[in-house]
């Protein structure tokens, strides 16, 4: 491969030092500026650990308890730090178990480095002991991906590893070494960072003739609504985008994925979009006359029937990726680009305005909202706790500058919801991919990507039994997590399609539980499980104010439905409010 | 039937990339009608030709795709009439029959085929061209008892394009130019010279 030959030719000239593939891999990491590593060893990747031993003062390993549990948390790391996280795993399943996390990572645009090891190079294809073919189970599922059988290559194609999950649309690369070259003595010339591959271009190039062309489109606008996605955090464009929108004065609603952008809280900031959005942003789509996407998908959990979404609407898409221009709906102006890059030079042409009667029906449709399903929820009249009301209360404690990790089915949208944030990077949750066990291990790997912040995970019952095993490396790492169960007995988000599409057939989601705060004291993690709604707020402080992890089970209504909904098939605003 | 599309892409030769390109059709379910891989003008430089049945809008998107790939240089998309493209077919027939019953000189004129290999027992053809012209001499061959046919992938030469010498030189550079990044042949199409 002539870039990575290239690079090698380079640096030449260097000093050299002889050392095995294993250590450059660490000397790559320390270049890096990785400082956590979460992993597991194992018989393939044994001659790296065995080099790590001597780099635990500059490296600090996390030993998960499955290598699904290390890649989630590397990218809850990610999520919060906004650095790449990077694993470490063996050959066979220990790679295998990476590919839920790697397939999360791709559609949730999340960078992480992966390093699996791989059986001497003599035996590739051999069905050796613990051999898979990782690099063809993983290619689409990754970003890029390459296998290292000799040494010399280890400097270089880590370099283009980092490089490559960082910069653009990131994503999850995996380099897959085979024992051989983590043993193999080479000449180590030191590590110089990757900058250009001549293949890749991260960035497309700005063309200022869209950009004036979409802020015509702006200017001449009545009706114009912003939506945006996680681009705006990636991009690290979050001031960027509030000085966009506070000059345009436009409506701004978010993707799951965009939430924390800006301050849930934003005079402009209108609600979140999708299946169980907001009511008004989602009908609202199907009214405005010009829709700004900036740094979205358009996944069909936010577009609902595509063939009725915006139809009326000029759409502006704003996107680093070619690819995703057109994919699903069309653009009547893309602007290709950074939106660190695209959003400054949009906000300097277009006219500063405000529009008090478009947002006035926002306002109209959240009144209607806050009716029938907001205050249902927050306030219940009931006995019986809803998900929502926990939310309320941790909010009140919280004041919105806890990170919060969410798990998938009704807990994350209720979540989702009724979670307010004043920071960004605050709401980590599995949304392309809705990978149920998600939470747990994310939370641990936020917790290393914000040491300062509260992390709360907020987790159903049947998904925290998906990956609970990771209460073990709470324990060994004393990672200061605080777990919240919302436990209502059931598969909550396939129970309730099941009440209102398939006649209340409940078919297998009648789920038992072990008693989790029992579970919790065996791994020496206390814990509290609450069913009253006199006890809530004292439960949920007790669990804030305690020193290290805690785990609160809630007892939450076996049957409540999360609403709004927009039924699949249906267009955006058909949305349901019950 | 949905239109003919010929896709040509520019890549690094990089292990795992005919696959990595291979499954952005398959996991659309979309098939290959015929895959070439092959070295390009430039020394390392792979081109892979690729023809497929589908829509513009569908074939854009997947070149896209393609293109995301990060050993991948540029995917191209055209239709028939913008390129000039072959395939080429190897014929196996009975020496006997074949010298008895045909007049092979004329069989080889009409056809623009070539005896490749002549043999007691075999001859081998061989022709290139269009797939009506390949498929043609099959009839022709058969009433003769054909013993093996095979025909290669499409190869195509863009008509429009100044090759990808000029194009190298700014994805090398670290500030590529804005006209690497769009498949400037699609704006393009009244001007494309037609034999």
């Amino acid at each position: 491969m002539s870039t990575l030959e290239l690079t090698a030719e380079k640096v030449s000239a260097k000093k050299t030092e002889n050392i095995s593939g294993s250590e450059a891999v660490l000397k790559a990491l320390i270049a890096e500026n990785v400082e956590t590593i979460f992993g597991y060893p194992g018989g393939a990747i044994m001659p790296i650990y065995d080099a790590l031993y001597d780099y635990q003062d500059r490296l600090q390993h996390i030993l998960v308890r499955h290598e699904q549990g290390a890649i989630h948390a590397a990218q809850g790391f990610a999520r919060t730090s906004g650095k790449t996280g990077v694993v470490f795993a063996t050959s066979g399943p220990g790679a295998t178990n990476l590919v839920t996390g790697l397939a999360d990572a791709m559609i949730d645009s999340t960078p992480v480095v992966c390093v699996t090891g791989q059986v001497f190079a003599h035996l590739l294809g051999t069905d050796a002991f613990q051999e898979t073919d990782v690099i063809n189970i993983t290619t689409p599922v990754t970003k890029w991906n390459y296998q290292v059988t000799d040494a010399n290559e280890i400097p270089a194609v880590l370099a283009k590893a980092f490089y490559i999950a960082k910069s653009g649309r990131p994503g999850p690369v995996l380099i897959d070494i085979t024992k051989n070259a983590q043993l193999q003595k080479f000449d180590y010339s030191g590590y110089t960072p990757c900058t250009h591959i001549r293949s890749y271009r991260p960035k497309p190039i700005v063309r200022k003739k869209y950009v004036e062309q979409a802020a015509a489109l702006i200017n001449a606008a009545e009706k114009p609504f912003v939506i945006f996605g996680q681009g705006v955090i990636l991009g690290k464009a979050e001031k960027e985008f509030k000085k966009f929108i506070e000059k345009s004065g436009i409506p701004a609603a978010w993707t799951i994925l965009g939430m924390s952008a800006i301050p849930t809280d934003h005079p402009l900031a209108v609600g979140m979009l999708g299946m169980h959005g907001n009511y008004g942003p989602n009908v609202l789509t199907n009214e405005c006359d010009v829709l700004i996407a900036i740094g979205m998908r358009f996944d069909d959990r936010v577009t609902g029937r595509l063939d009725k979404y915006a139809k009326q609407a000029k759409v502006i898409h704003l996107d680093i990726d070619p690819a995703e221009i057109d994919k699903n709906v069309k653009a009547t102006v893309s602007v290709w680009g950074d939106c660190k890059e695209t959003l400054p030079l949009l906000t300097e042409s277009i006219e500063k305005k405000t529009y008090p009667q478009w947002l006035e029906r926002f306002k109209e449709f959240q009144k209607e909202e806050e009716e029938t399903c907001i205050i249902p929820e927050l306030n219940p009249t009931s006995d019986v706790l809803t998900m929502g009301e926990v939310i309320k209360l941790l909010n009140e404690l919280t004041k919105g500058e806890a990170v919060i990790v969410t798990d998938v089915g009704q807990h994350q949208m209720v979540a989702c919801r009724y979670a307010k944030y004043n920071q960004s990077r605050s709401n980590v949750t599995s949304g392309g991919l809705g990978t149920m066990g998600f939470a747990l291990p994310a939370a641990i790997g936020a917790k290393f990507g914000a040491a300062d912040r509260v992390v709360v995970a907020i987790i159903g019952d049947g998904g925290f039994q998906m990956t609970l095993q990771e209460l073990g490396t709470i324990m060994q790492s004393n990672v200061d997590v605080k777990i919240i169960i919302l436990n209502n007995n059931f598969l909550g988000m396939v129970r309730q399609w099941q009440q209102l599409f398939h006649e209340k057939r409940y078919s297998f989601v009648d789920i038992t539980s072990p008693d989790f705060v029992t579970v919790a004291k065996g791994y020496h993690i206390e814990g509290q499980k609450v069913s009253k709604r006199e006890d809530l707020m004292n439960a949920l402080s007790t669990m804030l104010n305690h020193k290290g992890a805690f785990l609160l089970e809630v007892m939450v209504g076996k049957e409540n439905n999360v609403f709004p909904m927009v039924p699949q098939g249906c267009s955006v605003a058909e949305i349901r409010l019950k | 039937m949905k239109p003919e599309f010929t896709i040509t892409v520019y890549t690094e030769n990089q292990i795992g990339l005919l696959n990595r390109i291979a499954i952005i059709f398959s996991r659309r379910k979309i098939n290959i009608e015929s895959l070439n891989t092959s070295p390009s003008e430039i020394d390392s430089v792979h081109r892979f030709t690729i023809v497929i049945n589908e829509t513009e809008d569908v074939v854009r998107k997947l070149c896209r795709q393609i293109e995301k790939q990060v050993d991948v240089l540029k995917a191209y998309f055209n239709n028939n009439d913008e390129i000039i493209w072959q395939e080429l077919a190897l014929y196996k027939v009975p020496t006997d029959v074949i010298a008895e019953k045909v007049k092979v000189e004329r069989l080889l004129r009409e056809y623009g085929a070539r005896a490749v290999a002549i043999r007691k027992d075999y001859i081998v053809f061989e022709t290139s061209g269009h797939r009506e012209e390949i498929e043609a001499l099959i009839k022709a061959l058969e009433p003769y008892g054909l013993i093996e046919f095979v025909r290669s992938a499409r190869v195509a030469i863009i008509k429009d394009s100044m090759g990808f010498h000029e194009k190298l030189k700014e994805f090398e550079s670290e500030e590529p130019g804005a006209n690497v990044i769009e498949n400037e042949f699609l704006d393009k199409q009244d001007e494309v010279f037609s034999m």
